[in-house]
């Protein structure tokens, strides 16, 4: 009923070939793309924005690059806050070390930083896969805990440590309200999303997943394995080297290298698997569940008056997200997309059954 | 759907067990506190006895009838020592109850991250005995409120008692500082620094991992290079994994100095005699015993109401150090309450000039039961730390006892860094310092 496609020809392989090909998912797309762009910044509150909007667009955009690597390419990575880091500290050194140097610059120099970094340490991905490869990602984690506490020039000799982003600025026009880091986020994301969806679609894309379900088989069709794994690096540390930096810059302001901890890795894996591996849509669903989840559990016993120490609260985050990666991995390993894409297939025939 | 039971199960079992007390909501007409703490984490060992004490003093204010009439609204927020989360719990708390009075971030990290926002928000950071040292000039902090000590004048005390027990000379001596890496621990490294080149010693820098509970490396690094004495700058779960390492390398205990934050019971009562010797510098002379102990004791805990589980955390220097930073606190609120109105519920901004205009005088210290624990402080427009004081307590074993003098930094040390080091976040930040008269 919502879904009728009657009449809905393609006339062109471009036409045929798009990302929504239903003209219903079209105009979704476009109320959403109004309400997030026009709606949310007219009417949301600041709390919102700085505890729910920006962290859940930074997190969706790391989820993005890591769903790249761990659910197209199916390399384990467990060093996604190191590369995190590399972008941020990247960035930041442009910024404080380049007079005048434009902010998306610096998010982009981050980006390009952590794509080398992420190259070089893909590169046992090559020889190893599954489990050793992810001890190999977590040498990587270990590293950059290591160079971002004792290498003085990363954090531009600052004696604590802490190290923090001077005013964003693109063109003039100052970024200090949250309304205005929602939007550059939001910006961002959309871009970086569309270049995510459009990789994963195209042949490299195809590589990719080739990797992932039978690497010896796709490299004897033809799939060189170098190009394939490492472009999935590349283009991964790239997308989670800029959500570094927006999580740096945007969300947090000032930071310390225990930002990036392995906590943070665990987190993106963590969000990746409830989200849906191997699906753009499921890294927003994730993201979007990680960010909610330690919110409702403050707020529901509040509502329901049950008291709940915070201590209490806590712990019930770790332990529902310890029971529900079990469930997932077991009950639906492709997370909450496949659950959310089965719905959407039954609401095309809906109310027919066929 | 069996895991989906067992999950809702075990959520259902962690509620019924984990009944602790929880914070009652802000109501309107009360002065609203916001209480960031970390009941979780590597820092928890020290966390959960500090929000003890935090919420323990208010909940004696308000069993006193409040602050002239108005009562204090509290709320905890977890932020298990994350930058992250503690930027989340201060979002969601400053505008509660009619703006949050001022924060105590319990964190150095997060102190770095709210210290931005502060300004532009106009809530007030207390920071007492941590955040950002340079806070101390309050005319480049406006916000900003490190009072009654930072690392700086900690380290500054803890050497001039060295020096006392080298009969005033450390030429030739070697000084180990071992440190928790990160913003927390890098602290005092800037003081130690200048005091090394003054006084002729060299100071080893040892840092440790988080959360720390790997330090064979370190000790063993200890035991090589032989320092004469030992700075530590743990806290949490750090600090009984030091001195079970500097135990089993047998390095005197009596050598090892530690900040504050790693001096308490939690962190040598299950060492017991192993620690023996092991000295603190206190921040004033928090390891004293006084009214506001009874007090808190017979009005709160007697009548079922204490936050801590039972009522022997009372006492313990984490707990009493909670204690001062809730009192100091309302007391900004009662100073704010004389020029601004009183029996009125104050503004973050009165709050603030309460926080700046503080003037504890033995006798009013002595009214409210720390008049042992707390010398008399004032805070103005230049000086936002007040007056620092600091005493060495040594654990014997069973107990912490005192066993020096009072200290006060000496300020041609902690001055001048102070001032350089605040023209640097005026500069990097853009920001004016106001002129005070």
């Amino acid at each position: 009923m919502f879904y009728r496609e009657n009449g809905q020809f393609k006339t062109s392989y471009a036409a045929d070939q798009q990302i929504f090909p239903i003209a219903q998912d079209r105009i979704a797309i476009l109320v959403i793309l109004l309400l997030a762009f026009v709606a949310v910044p007219l009417g949301v509150s600041d709390y919102t924005f700085q505890a729910v909007l920006i962290p859940f667009l930074i997190m969706a955009l790391a989820a993005m690059g890591l769903n790249i690597l761990v659910g197209y390419c199916g390399q384990i990575s467990l060093g996604t806050g190191a590369f995190m880091a590399v972008g941020a500290y990247a960035a930041y050194n442009l910024q404080v070390r380049i007079e005048g140097m434009p902010l998306l610059l610096s998010l982009l120099g981050g980006g390009l930083c952590a794509m080398l970094f992420g190259v070089v340490f893909g590169l046992p991905s090559l020889r190893i896969r599954g489990l050793y490869l992810a001890v190999a990602t977590l040498a990587a984690q270990f590293f950059m805990d290591w160079l971002a506490s004792r290498a003085p020039w990363v954090t531009n000799n600052s004696s604590s440590g802490s190290v923090s982003a001077g005013q964003l600025s693109i063109a003039g026009w100052v970024i200090d309200t949250p309304a205005e880091k929602y939007l550059l986020c939001l910006g961002l994301l959309c871009v970086l999303g569309l270049l995510a969806k459009n990789l994963v679609r195209s042949a490299t894309g195809r590589n990719w997943m080739a990797m992932r379900d039978m690497d010896v088989a796709a490299s004897v069709i033809g799939i060189r394995p170098v190009y394939a794994k490492l472009s999935a690096f590349a283009v991964s540390s790239f997308i989670v080297g800029i959500a570094g930096a927006l999580w740096g810059f945007v969300h947090l302001g000032a930071w310390e290298p225990a930002a990036f901890s392995l906590d943070r890795s665990f987190q993106l894996l963590f969000m990746i698997i409830i989200g849906g591996l191997g699906s753009i849509m499921g890294s927003l669903f994730g993201a979007a569940f990680f960010v909610l989840l330690p919110l409702v559990l403050t707020h529901v016993p509040h509502w329901l008056g049950l008291s709940l120490s915070t201590a209490t609260a806590t712990y019930l985050e770790h332990m529902i997200f310890g029971a529900l990666i079990v469930f997932f991995l077991i009950v639906e390993p492709h997370g909450l997309a496949r659950l959310w894409s089965t719905a959407k297939q039954k609401l095309r025939l809906w109310p027919f059954p066929h | 759907m069996m895991f989906k039971k067992a999950a809702l199960a075990a959520a259902t079992a962690a509620l019924g067990f984990g009944a602790l007390v929880a914070a009652p909501a802000a109501m309107a007409q009360d002065q609203f506190v916001p209480l960031l703490v970390y009941r979780t984490g590597q820092f928890a060992p020290l966390g959960i006895p500090w929000a003890d004490g935090k919420q323990d003093y208010l909940k004696l204010v308000n069993a006193k009838g409040g602050v002239n009439g108005v009562k204090i609204a509290y709320e905890e927020c977890e932020t298990a020592y994350d930058t992250a989360k503690g930027v989340e719990c201060y979002e969601r708390l400053k505008n509660k109850g009619g703006g949050a009075s001022g924060f105590d971030p319990q964190s150095t990290g997060i102190t770095f991250a709210v210290s931005d926002k502060a300004p532009g928000d106009k809530r007030a950071i207390v920071t007492m005995g941590y955040g950002l040292s340079q806070s101390a000039n309050g005319s480049v902090f406006e916000w900003n409120f490190p009072l009654l000590g930072n690392y700086w004048t900690a380290a500054d005390s803890i050497i001039q008692d060295i020096l006392k027990k080298e009969k005033g000379s450390l030429k030739g001596k070697k000084i180990a500082l071992v440190y928790h890496d990160s913003p927390y621990g890098k602290e005092p490294i800037p003081l130690l620094q200048k005091r090394a080149a003054k006084e002729g010693f060299e100071l080893l820098l040892l840092p440790v991992t988080a959360p720390g509970v790997e330090q064979k490396s370190t000790w063993l690094q200890v035991r090589q290079q032989r320092p004469d004495y030992v700075l530590l700058w743990s806290a949490g779960v750090m600090t009984p994994t030091a001195i079970r390492e500097a135990q089993a390398t047998n390095f005197a205990r009596d050598k090892i100095y530690a900040i504050w934050w790693a001096g308490s019971d939690h962190d040598v009562k299950d060492i017991g005699a192993g620690a023996k010797g092991y000295n603190t510098v206190t921040i004033h002379n928090t390891a004293e015993h006084d009214k506001v102990h009874d007090e808190v004791k017979s009005a709160v805990y007697d009548k079922g109401q204490g936050t801590a589980s039972n009522a022997t955390s009372v006492g313990a220097m984490a707990h009493t150090r909670g204690m001062v930073i809730s009192m100091l606190q309302v007391e900004a609120i009662r100073t704010a309450q004389e020029k601004y109105g009183k029996g009125k519920v104050m503004s973050p901004e009165q709050v603030r000039w309460g926080l700046e205009n503080l003037n504890l005088t033995q006798e009013k210290l002595n009214a409210l039961g720390f008049g042992k624990i707390l010398r008399p402080i004032q805070t103005s427009c230049t000086n936002h730390l007040g007056t620092d004081w600091s005493r060495i307590a040594q654990w014997d074993g069973a107990k912490w006892t005192v066993v020096s003098d009072w200290y006060q930094a000496d300020k041609s040390m902690v001055d001048p860094l102070v001032k350089e080091y605040a023209d640097k976040y005026a500069k990097e930040k853009n920001v004016t310092a106001r002129s005070c008269n």
